[in-house]
């Protein structure tokens, strides 16, 4: 009885969730001029000057300069939102910058409760300290795992780039990107970014693989990498698919108001239907 | 003006009777040095220390947890898994209240209690874990709802679900007490609270599995489906009651002198009904799981460790204990259905366990286990729900109605009177129990 009930009630669940498109939730689009940074990697020469600039920017100690090395990975931090990691690959030692990704839809921002993780309209995904309680669901969300919790702090926060929100508001560039002395990063527009990455290929074919990273990865993010090497020898996740995160959690947020009203008319009506068998002891705990 | 004299004089004199009640029945009752006293006592004095250390210097100071481990066992236990046997609160109210299955009526009580008390607990053990509990309140009150969240579905559904919960319970306060009329409106809500709970149950069980859909590509695919939510609410069911015939078992031996006469004689009838929809839904279950394996063609997996590890969960923990229900049920062998209920519930935490810490993330070099002291605090929890069970369980009607309750329910059937008296008003009495 009761999973046949269960299986109509997803029945009509399946139904009535055909004409919901229009529920979708907080789904942000393409279509906003969201800003990023294109990071061509061949451009790179590992000088790790970002890191400095970005320690200096936000306010954060010194980083290690000369630990990009074949083999050491080096993970962003608390202490470090950028971090330049040496690899090893088919064209010889590649340097990549790794920061948090600002994705067009992202997951830490739609597994917040409180919208402490917050997608700007400009682009930035920042992280608002009087919202957050904690709970550290973005950071099991976040394909990439870039939000980072101070464990050792009784008032502790999530760090993260925030590609120089502050900056931006001040009409500034990011950090990283001024510093860069081989302009390896551009700081922009996504879309004429893209532009930008796709001339670059179309110009020297030969120079790059023809994939431009964070394009379509996990629904498209801010940052777009070009590399001369295969990405999964850069130590980039390849598997992530392209499907934007927010939407793994949709049919089951969809299924969420049709069972809040289907479900207790159901029940009402299931109490109501055996009633006569047993007409006494109504409601007797 | 008089009446309203008259009436504040009463309900002076009232809370003055039942503070002088209250302060009388929080008196321990029993031999108050006992092995489970002692040991109770350690685990709570050392449990506050460790929470004292943990407030005052960071989640780091006395968890494991890291960067790549977000979330440990206070989640993927307490929260996760205590839920899930908290489930068989609204299995049970379903049966009886919706389906008016009467036989199960006796334990809809205990049930409802150690259900509730699981959630303050369980889910209250949630607070431990935030990194800013003062925040807590953001999405219940702020101007900050994160409504594509899950986690903010669950947080809501929490917080209704105990507050729906208290209401099914609320009666049995009343009797305690003595309030009469109270009682009368309270058990008026009961339906409500159920229709209600009920719903609530169904969304924050799958709910919880839904928190980990966004964890895809780190919780390894045999765990991995889309299917997740799904199958957390059906595995809620038969959890759930798995941990109404454990407590029940253990019960008729803790609190023999607290269960009526009533709920004694049934007891075996009812662990058998219990158990043979435990056999039911299990079988469901792992219907599910396999249709969830072969559609996502996951084969391969399976020769290797994570693969034995999962046949061990499905079949060890699922399987078996399913067939073993059935086999009791068949021959109403009692001490099967208790060990298949063990069995069950060590499936259940496995698989919790699994889906948020073991399979999470299982291709790190350096792996989450948790340290001494997050085992401590959670063990420090258990015992904290424990004693307050005791402490109810042993004062209010639980496990019997109140003599007193039970002639008026007699009165009640034969006149059809819901104290409609004037004299009522001043019979507010306080129960001798």
């Amino acid at each position: 009885m009761e999973r046949r009930d269960f299986l109509r009630t997803l029945g009509m669940m399946g139904a009535a969730t055909l004409p919901c498109k229009n529920l979708r939730a907080e789904a942000q689009s393409d279509e906003k001029e969201f800003h990023g940074i294109l990071v061509d990697t061949t451009r790179c020469v590992g000088c790790q000057s970002c890191e400095e600039a970005c320690a200096e920017a936000n306010g954060l100690p010194e980083p290690n300069i000369d630990d990009a090395e074949p083999g050491v990975e080096v993970k962003t931090s608390t202490d470090q939102f950028s971090s330049i990691n040496c690899y090893e690959t088919d064209v010889g030692e590649v340097y990549v910058k790794k920061q948090c990704m600002h994705c067009n839809q992202p997951a830490c921002a739609a597994a917040c409760l409180t919208k402490a993780m917050f997608k700007t309209k400009e682009g930035p995904v920042i992280w608002r300290e009087d919202k957050c309680m904690g709970c550290r669901y973005c950071m099991l969300s976040c394909p990439f795992d870039m939000p980072k919790f101070e464990y050792d702090s009784p008032i502790p926060k999530i760090q993260k780039c925030t590609m120089c929100w502050e900056r931006l508001q001040e009409g500034e560039q990011p950090a990283c990107v001024e510093t860069c002395p081989e302009e390896a990063l551009t700081f922009g527009k996504r879309r004429e970014l893209l532009d930008e990455a796709k001339l670059r290929i179309y110009n020297d074919p030969d120079d790059y693989v023809h994939h431009i990273y964070g394009e379509h990865e996990a629904g498209g993010t801010g940052y777009l990498y070009l590399s001369a090497a295969p990405f999964e020898q850069l130590g980039f996740r390849t598997d992530l698919g392209t499907t934007a995160y927010p939407e793994f959690t949709k049919d089951f947020l969809y299924a969420v108001p049709i069972i809040l009203t289907l479900w207790p008319t159901f029940l009402l009506a299931l109490n109501k239907a055996i009633k006569k068998e047993s007409e006494e002891s109504e409601g007797e705990l | 003006m008089n009446a309203g004299n008259g009436s504040l004089t009463l309900l002076t004199q009232e809370s003055k009777r039942f503070i002088k009640f209250f302060l009388s029945e929080l008196k321990p009752k029993g031999k108050l040095i006992t092995p489970f006293n002692i040991i109770a006592t350690f685990i709570l004095v050392l449990g506050t220390i460790l929470i004292i250390i943990r407030f005052a210097k960071g989640l780091g100071s006395v968890t494991n947890l890291s960067q790549e481990y977000p979330w440990g066992i206070w989640i993927g236990f307490d929260v996760i898994t205590g839920v899930a046997f908290a489930g068989g609160a609204y299995v049970i109210t379903f049966m009886v209240y919706i389906l008016r299955m009467e036989k199960y009526h006796p334990i809809v009580r205990i049930t409802v209690l150690n259900g509730f008390l699981a959630y303050v607990f369980y889910a209250g053990a949630l607070l431990l874990d935030l990194g800013r509990p003062w925040n807590v309140i953001n999405p219940i009150i702020g101007n900050s709802f994160g409504v594509s969240s899950v986690m903010f579905l669950v947080a809501w559904h929490f917080m209704l679900y105990m507050i729906a919960e208290f209401i099914e319970f609320s009666p049995a306060v009343a009797e305690w007490i003595g309030w009469k009329r109270v009682r009368a409106f309270l058990t008026s809500l009961t339906l409500g609270a159920v229709i209600f709970g009920i719903t609530l149950s169904t969304l924050h069980q799958s709910g919880l599995g839904a928190l980990f859909l966004m964890a895809k590509n780190k919780i390894h695919p045999l765990w991995y489906s889309e299917f997740i939510p799904i199958l957390f609410f059906v595995s809620s069911i038969f959890a759930g009651l798995s941990m109404v015939i454990l407590e029940g078992s253990i019960s008729q031996k803790v609190f023999r002198h607290r269960i009526s006469a009533k709920l004694h004689s049934s007891h075996n009838d009812i662990v058998l009904g219990l158990a043979k929809i435990c056999a039911g839904t299990m079988y469901v279950y792992f219907f599910l799981k396999l249709l969830v394996f072969i559609h996502g063609e996951h084969w391969l997996y399976l020769n290797s460790p994570m693969g034995y590890w999962f046949l061990i969960e499905v079949i060890g923990f699922v399987l078996i204990p399913c067939r073993l229900y059935t086999q009791a049920v068949r021959y109403k062998n009692f001490s099967a259905v208790k060990i298949a209920s063990i069995l069950t519930l060590i499936g259940i935490i496995l698989n919790r366990l699994n889906v948020s810490v073991i399979a999470f993330k299982w291709y790190e070099t350096v792996r989450y286990v948790p340290s001494w002291m997050e085992i401590a605090i959670t063990l420090a929890v258990i015992f904290a729900e424990l004693l307050v069970l005791r402490w109810i369980v042993n004062r209010m009607p639980i496990l019997s109605h109140s003599a007193e309750i039970e002639n008026e329910i007699k009165n009640m059937k034969h006149e059809k009177i819901f104290f409609k008296q004037p004299e009522e008003l001043e019979e507010w009495k306080i129960s001798s129990m």
